[in-house]
């Protein structure tokens, strides 16, 4: 925390507060490999400034035996962005923009386990960055959505062939985006929650 | 068409639900928690007690209400929280405000709880079978934005 912050109490402002109401929280997670635009995302569509929430992961070197412990270990802060959109005076929404990398994870109770669903954004230039991702979610049967993010110098593939390169059943849906724009980054949502609605009536997955 | 190929994988089976550890839910103080702290090398899970007396491990998305006024024998970090937390505030805000790890944030907030200076809010968690109206609710929202 800062040291002159004295007389600056932390918290949201004024217009950031939820009311009393709110019972309670659901959460989105939006997951992809750096640089795919899950920060960018996260902002477009929070309705507040996204903020940070870190977490410090201490790492056993490899070779631990070999150098009798000293200098052996690693300090990895790991931050994940993410923002909120109010739904009712009840219910609030939040989104995480989460690192790819599934050995990050389990940093955050429950990150994945209690997420209604997730979004993976995909970049066509580096389309195999979201594989493991992506398996990871089907082995711990987290329902998600593909987000294609339009980059102006990727290569264009039409979604029938990214669906057999990703080898994704033809129920689960993939979508073109641009996350920069908050009505893009909005259908994508809308998609996951149609999607999970869908999940409603024929009861598969998980 | 040349991209790169993956290859479909399945949910591991799911290994059946622990039962909860004995006592847990007849044990309404959270205080125990603090005298296993240390045992064993897997850091203890932090927990909070839900409505219905079940206790639930603290979220990102669990929500923070302060129940009192800073007692003057708080901490400046927990005279911080229960100021921001007037209104409800998930831990994930709680940590990003204060500028602390995640962690530290939870074992702040459970001192709190076990002082009785704030309440948690369990979060919605998916369901085997989504919550219609919750996914209706959430779409309804989306399409205001």
């Amino acid at each position: 925390m800062d040291s002159n912050a004295s007389d600056t109490i932390p918290g949201p402002r004024a217009e950031d507060r939820l009311p009393p109401t709110t019972e309670a929280a659901a959460k989105i997670v939006i997951v992809g490999g750096f640089g795919v635009g899950k920060t960018t995302m996260v902002g477009s569509v929070s309705e507040i400034r996204p903020l940070t929430t870190e977490e410090t992961m201490t790492q056993a070197g490899v070779g631990v035996d070999d150098d009798f412990g000293s200098a052996s270990k690693t300090a990895t802060t790991v931050a994940m962005d993410f923002g909120r959109i109010r739904i009712t005076d009840q219910v609030v929404l939040y989104l995480f923009g989460t690192p790819g990398q599934e050995r990050f994870w389990f940093l955050w109770n429950g990150l994945f386990e209690g997420a209604l669903g997730a979004v993976v954004l995909v970049d066509t230039r580096r389309l195999e960055v979201s594989f493991e991702v992506m398996g990871r979610l089907e082995e711990r049967g987290v329902p998600f959505v593909v987000g294609v993010n339009t980059f102006p110098d990727g290569p264009r593939y039409p979604l029938e062939d990214l669906r057999a390169a990703l080898d994704l059943p033809p129920e689960i849906p993939i979508v073109e985006c641009d996350v920069r724009r908050r009505a893009s980054s909005r259908d994508v949502l809308m998609t996951l929650m149609r999607f999970l609605h869908s999940l409603t009536l024929t009861g598969s997955l998980t | 068409m040349t991209a790169p190929k993956r290859r479909r994988r399945y949910p591991a089976p799911q290994p059946p639900v622990p039962p909860p550890p004995p006592g847990a839910a007849a044990d309404d103080e959270p205080a125990g928690e603090a005298e296993r702290e240390g045992e064993g090398k897997q850091p203890e899970r932090l927990f909070v007690i839900s409505g219905d007396g079940e206790r639930v491990p603290l979220d990102l998305v669990t929500l923070i209400v302060a129940r009192a006024e800073a007692p003057s024998r708080a901490t400046p970090e927990q005279t911080a929280v229960l100021r921001m937390c007037a209104a409800p505030l998930s831990v994930a805000e709680i940590s990003a405000y204060l500028r602390l790890p995640f962690s530290v944030v939870t074992v702040l907030i459970t001192d709190l709880l076990t002082a009785r200076l704030v309440q948690a809010r369990a979060p919605i968690v998916r369901q085997q079978i989504p919550d219609r109206s919750l996914l209706e609710a959430v779409m309804h929202g989306l399409q205001r934005l």
